[in-house]
């Protein structure tokens, strides 16, 4: 393979495919609901920090 | 259908372990691989030849020193740079280079084509006292190295390390170490024809004013004047060369 | 100490005495010997300590962060230290006194100190506390951890050692040799083990973010650390090796290493120390849970394909160089994205700036986070960079996030972490960390302003032309025009230091606080909670 069509391939397909999962990660992580799960995770390091459970 | 959870890997650590070590596999390999297989990352160039042995042990006290810390070996093609160092630094050139000594900063001046540039005289007088040549120099005395024997017992060894790593050297060339290294220090008329024959454009002569011992200096001095000496500038092609 | 540690160190033990006995260079023979004396050492302890009880899963273990968290303050001070005399001997060259004191070899002791030994040895630590206190169970592995801590603790000394005498393998960032990348490597699989493994036994049903950071900076260190140092040694039974990779794709490797040190050992890592630290210190939960997500897979996606901005107009080819350019600026992004996440955290409750000096220090770590990958992207634009590669600039661009960020956010952490570990209510005084603040802030500025001013100044004093178009200033010129600059620097540097001590001198007095100095010490008043 020679490094035009390399290039080629990396500047279009490879961008969007890119974009798309950057896309996809950040829905994902914006969905409804996600909200209510992710405040109680947020709260993990507030939790006691003498004992083991 | 199978449904994707983020879930999944918040709750899985081998996943979360596996899906980290993809992601950052990803860049490493799109960019680094390339460069071992694309033919024009390296310039055709000529007069290019592995180091002599001489050469490689004074590499070795260069490193050893520290020297990239404040010097590189690196010039940019950048109108200043040129007119300042010569010719702007092919990859071509360091290509024998294990590792590379580009540098990142510079206390001091570039490198890499100071071959030739001053006599052997200066840099044994520079390199044991700077400030009597360069009054304004920051750099410290290595006066220690004309007295240091050179340790060169695992010269055959050196080179074999090398070629394992990919440096061309001849069979005959690792059987003659440390007879080159010897001659190029010492001039020794009996191996001369020898020597230079295994490496072009290297000469040997006492290099730090001292015939009765090979010292560090001798290899370090010699080092320094054969960079940036050996491509043909003359015969080199840029344009063919665009990368 | 159990059965296996003492079939381990038997091993190193032999080992030490088979590399004593063939031993090519005295190098090989002093770090030989020096296996077979700590072994020893160790063996001696062991078995007098011999027990065969297991651990009492209730509790945390906290004795290996106690003391990774005293290594950390030690190192920083070594590394400090080395740095302010470095600084000295830019200025004034007689301090390079004799060969081991000089230059080029105590700035690999510097930068391996403060990076390696200093930031290490936090990270080390407060992964520990932080992933046991976010899973709730004792660390895995029983006493794992402890071979991870004086096991990293050796490789320190070899590399410290190796340096001084002359050994090193020239990479920056990555100068220690063969033999001790291989112990390296020991250690930090069994780091991977003990973390995973208390992953693994966690009973929080979801691994808490911070921990993927810590994850994510502990397997990315060992992919780098395995491929940037191939090497083949001349003997095995000596120092000297040589690169696998030669030129320029030596070049890229080492850069891609280099970059992401800074990428997931002073990033990655100091983001899960920001993401535990900085929401249990404030007692509020981190600002959104959501961006933090963004955050660490935008963020460790970036960073990899960074490098290359290190070799601006290099002989790299010209398409690695544009990559690198082009991540280098989007970085700037999830940084900014991390940092606001960070800070917004203080939302509702921005007086405690004013009445926690540790808060203080985390909201300034934030800041010079957020100046420094400002100011990073803009260094990785090819034309900047035409100006500022090779000159202090870029010295003053490292410290602004070393000192900045990764020394204030430490600090911070070692005043929360320590009354936490040896039981006391607040820190011996909090005075005296807001004058470690101070004194650290502007030492700093001072810094970072010589270096701006000096970095800037010989850039330009190299490109200057005069009328007849020749260069005006020789190399020379440009050198005597850092004196004032290096001066300054230095003294910023002695001011981060005397800081540091102060920092010791407190956690000292905190650690050996009576029943009385702990009723009668200030405390910031929970104004929130």
């Amino acid at each position: 393979m020679d490094y035009d069509v390399f290039r080629q391939f990396a500047d279009s397909w490879g961008l969007a495919y890119l974009t798309a999962v950057f896309v996809i990660v950040v829905l994902f992580v914006f969905r409804p609901g996600s909200k209510k799960i992710y405040d109680e995770l947020s709260k993990i390091p507030l939790k006691d920090d003498e004992h083991v459970k | 259908m199978f449904k994707f959870k983020h879930e999944l890997i918040e709750k899985n650590a081998t996943l979360l372990l596996v899906g980290s070590l993809l992601v950052v596999t990803i860049g490493g390999i799109v960019e680094i691989a390339p460069l071992f297989y694309l033919e024009n990352t390296i310039e055709k160039v000529e007069g290019m030849r592995p180091y002599t042995p001489l050469e490689l042990k004074g590499r070795e006290i260069y490193m050893r020193e520290g020297c990239y810390n404040c010097h590189s070996q690196m010039i940019r093609p950048l109108r200043d740079e040129v007119e300042r160092y010569g010719h702007y630094s092919l990859a071509a050139e360091s290509m024998y280079d294990h590792p590379f000594q580009w540098g990142s900063k510079r206390t001091g001046p570039d490198l890499a084509r100071v071959g030739g540039r001053y006599s052997d005289e200066w840099h044994v007088a520079h390199l044991k006292d700077p400030k009597a040549l360069v009054p304004e120099t920051v750099m410290p005395k290595y006066a220690f190295l004309a007295e240091t024997k050179l340790d060169y017992t695992l010269i055959e060894k050196t080179l074999k390390a090398n070629w394992w790593v990919g440096v061309p050297y001849t069979d005959e060339q690792m059987a003659n170490a440390k007879i080159d290294l010897e001659t190029q220090a010492e001039l020794d008329g009996d191996e001369i024809d020898g020597f230079e024959e295994r490496y072009q454009k290297a000469s040997a002569r006492v290099w730090d004013n001292n015939p009765n011992m090979i010292s560090e200096m001798d290899a370090l001095v010699a080092y320094l004047q054969m960079l940036g000496t050996l491509v043909d500038f003359d015969l080199y092609d840029a344009n063919a060369n665009k990368r | 100490m159990s059965i296996y540690s003492i079939i381990f160190l038997v091993l190193t033990t032999m080992c030490g005495l088979v590399g004593a006995a063939f031993a090519v260079d005295s190098v090989f023979a002093f770090h030989s010997w020096l296996t077979v004396a700590i072994s020893l050492a160790f063996l001696f302890w062991g078995i007098r300590n011999y027990t065969t009880e297991p651990a009492d899963q209730s509790r945390y273990m906290d004795g290996v962060v106690r003391w990774g968290i005293i290594a950390t303050i030690f190192w920083g001070i070594v590394g400090f230290l080395v740095g302010i005399v470095i600084a000295t001997e830019l200025a004034f060259p007689e301090v390079n006194l004799f060969k081991e004191m000089n230059f080029g070899r105590l700035r690999p002791l510097h930068t391996s100190a403060v990076i390696f030994a200093f930031c290490g040895n936090a990270l080390i630590a407060s992964s520990f506390y932080v992933v046991q206190r976010t899973t709730s169970a004792r660390l895995a592995l029983g006493n794992l951890a402890w071979f991870v801590f004086w096991g990293y603790q050796f490789f320190i000394i070899l590399a410290a050692t190796s340096y001084v005498l002359g050994v090193t393998q020239a990479r920056e960032y990555a100068e220690p040799e063969w033999y001790i990348d291989i112990w390296l490597t020991i250690v930090w699989v069994a780091y991977l083990i003990v973390f995973m493994g208390t992953l693994f036994k966690r009973k929080e049903p979801h691994i808490f973010v911070a921990n993927w950071f810590y994850l994510a900076f502990i397997v990315t260190v060992a992919m780098l650390h395995l491929v940037n140092n191939m090497a083949v040694p001349v003997s095995f039974f000596g120092v000297k090796s040589y690169s696998l990779f030669s030129g320029v794709q030596d070049a890229l490797t080492q850069w891609w290493y280099g970059h992401n040190a800074v990428g997931f050992f002073l990033t990655a890592g100091f983001l899960g120390i920001m993401y535990y630290f900085v929401p249990k210190r404030a007692n509020r939960p981190i600002y959104s849970y959501r961006l933090s997500i963004v955050h660490f897979w935008s963020l460790i996606f970036l960073y990899i394909w960074a490098g290359p901005h290190h070799l601006h107009y290099t002989a790299l080819p010209d398409w690695a160089q544009t990559l690198g350019m082009v991540f280098s600026i989007m970085l700037w992004m999830p940084s900014w994205g991390g940092m606001i996440n960070g800070l917004m955290t203080l939302q509702g409750a921005w007086d405690k700036i004013r009445t926690d000096p540790i808060i203080k220090m985390f909201v300034l770590s934030l800041a010079f986070y957020g100046m420094s990958t400002f100011e990073g992207p803009l260094m990785a634009i090819k034309e900047v960079n035409s100006l500022s590669h090779y000159t202090d600039w870029t010295i003053g661009h490292v410290h602004s996030a070393a000192l900045g960020w990764n020394g204030m956010v430490t600090f911070a952490m070692i005043y929360y972490i320590v009354p936490k570990l040896w039981g006391k209510k607040e820190i011996y005084s909090l005075r005296l960390v807001n004058a470690h603040f101070w004194l650290a802030t502007v030492g700093i500025v001072f810094y970072i302003s010589a270096m701006w001013v000096s970095g800037i100044m010989q850039g330009v004093m190299w490109k200057t032309y005069n009328a007849a178009g020749f260069l005006e200033y020789s190399f020379a010129e440009t050198v005597a025009a850092m004196f004032p600059y290096y001066v300054i620097r230095t003294s910023g540097g002695v001011l981060f230091l005397i800081g540091a001590l102060l920092m010791a001198y407190n956690v000292y007095r905190t650690i050996t606080m009576s029943k009385e100095e702990e009723a009668n010490i200030e405390t910031v008043t929970e104004a929130a909670a």
